[in-house]
């Protein structure tokens, strides 16, 4: 078996098949898998995920792709979770009550309050907090693509990479050694989304 | 800040691009996948695709193209005309769409919006409504309480069919049903190029909380100022004014920016 240098996790929920071709735009190859075994041997892994959080979880548990990310990811696998991927990394999420995330990073997925228009859907600016391989050349203030009701609230600040103003300035970019999550869209960030994958796909194992 | 998007919007018939006022088609071909990616290179936010493909592999034109398109362009983009049910929601949005959006199949049947936000999310669902301003045979009528206006209608069919639905109580509507946006076209003043339906938009932008794509009549720079202003709306969609190259998505946007409006 080969092994992929990217693998999106296939869990049945969402489109895969732009975040493999946006790989696909940056000669990186990625591979669309649901196979364990694959899985297990990838060398990075993107966690995607829309629309429910509790939706994804059930969808991942079910295959028991939660322990192989957490398995993974505690070896320093680099991992990159995308919208609602990202929010999947944290302890627990508000939406529905109260449904458990992977644990990864601390902190929790909150709704955005009422008076904003929900879901955030479109073009905001990234404002950079930390500096990490994932954002090498991304300029300050960019744009990003964003379409999300809810937004993670992370225990240490230290694992904010950068921050979007929606109401409130929100994480929107985090990660914690390799393990990584961006709130917005980048395989449909154009030029600084593409960008931000080929960075992805340069992180080795174990890197911080 | 989250900014105001430029939507141009692509009308398509059998996978080609078919250029033309929306209400009233006039053909001209074109490779929807070479203009989507001028417009990205443009600086446009997104990308609507109008379906009009009249056919019975119909389905299968349309998946292919929206392959194609999601292949090379890497914005997010829309795809809506003739999709009804699940089934063809999740058929583009398998092929690569964003979204779709659902105008008719969403009147006669509003609980596939539902179905529709439950199983591939709201922020996927757009309902798109076609409003006519209500002609009122009764001039006493149109003095009634809030003044201005009796309100717009709602048509579907390709603005060939009256519903009676007005088109604010029926926005919100779709809101509760699960819709994370609606597409509001004035046909009153779609094709006119005398400006948005600022009243309409206005109205509707202000009885929902989710995005309003303001759609029909952008003539001149200043009309998308009016329509994301004084009409409140997220986004502004235009097809011909793009389409013939008289004003470029770029052009809007440096005008927008210089009149303080955020834009990418």
């Amino acid at each position: 078996m080969r092994v992929a240098e990217v693998a999106i996790i296939d869990y049945g929920v969402g489109n895969l098949r732009s975040v493999e071709k946006a790989f696909g735009a940056t000669n990186c190859e990625a591979l669309v898998s649901g196979d364990e075994r694959v899985l297990r041997a990838a060398k990075r892994l993107v966690l995607p995920g829309v629309g429910a959080f509790g939706a994804c979880m059930s969808a991942l548990r079910a295959r028991g792709f939660d322990e192989l990310v957490r398995e993974r990811a505690a070896t320093g696998t680099p991992l990159l979770g995308v919208c609602v991927g990202m929010q999947m990394l944290f302890e627990e999420s508000e939406e529905f009550g109260r449904t458990q995330g992977l644990g990864l990073l601390g902190g929790r997925v909150r709704r955005f309050p009422k008076e904003l228009l929900v879901p955030q859907t479109g073009w905001n600016q990234v404002v950079q907090r930390g500096v990490h391989a994932l954002l090498a050349g991304v300029e300050e203030g960019t744009f990003f693509y964003f379409v999300h009701s809810y937004y993670c609230e992370p225990e240490a600040r230290e694992v904010v990479l950068g921050e979007t103003e929606y109401g409130a300035a929100y994480a929107s970019v985090v990660a914690r050694g390799a393990v990584c999550g961006v709130q917005f869209h980048p395989e449909k960030s154009q030029a600084a989304g593409l960008r931000l994958l080929k960075n992805f796909a340069g992180l080795e194992a174990g890197a911080s | 800040m989250l900014a105001k998007r430029i939507i141009p919007c692509l009308d398509v018939d059998r996978g080609r691009v078919v250029k033309g006022i929306r209400f009233l088609s006039l053909v001209d071909a074109g490779d929807p996948v070479e203009q989507a990616k001028r417009y990205d290179a443009e600086g446009a936010d997104e990308l609507t695709f109008l379906d009009i493909t009249a056919s019975s592999d119909r389905r299968a034109i349309v998946s292919e193209l929206v392959r194609r398109v999601a292949d090379e362009v890497f914005i997010p983009f829309t795809v809506g005309g003739g999709l009804g049910t699940l089934e063809d929601i999740r058929a583009v949005l398998r092929a690569g769409a964003d979204k779709v959006t659902l105008n008719t199949a969403a009147v006669e049947h509003p609980e596939v919006i539902g179905a529709g936000a439950e199983t591939f999310g709201s922020q996927c669902m757009v309902v798109a409504i076609d409003a006519r301003r209500r002609v009122t045979g009764d001039s006493s009528s149109s003095s009634s309480s809030n003044g201005a206006t009796s309100g717009w209608d709602v048509f579907t069919h390709g603005g060939r069919r009256n519903t009676g639905l007005d088109a604010v109580e029926w926005a919100a509507r779709a809101e509760q049903l699960g819709a994370g946006e609606i597409l509001l076209t004035s046909m009153d003043a779609d094709g006119t190029r005398d400006g948005f339906d600022l009243e309409l938009t206005r109205a509707v932008a202000d009885a929902v909380r989710v995005p309003v794509i303001a759609s029909g009549g952008a003539g001149r720079l200043e009309h998308f100022y009016d329509a994301l202003t004084v009409g409140r709306a997220s986004a502004v969609l235009a097809a011909s004014l793009f389409h013939f190259g008289e004003h470029k998505v770029s052009e809007v946007k440096q005008y927008l920016r210089g009149r303080g409006v955020v834009v990418r």
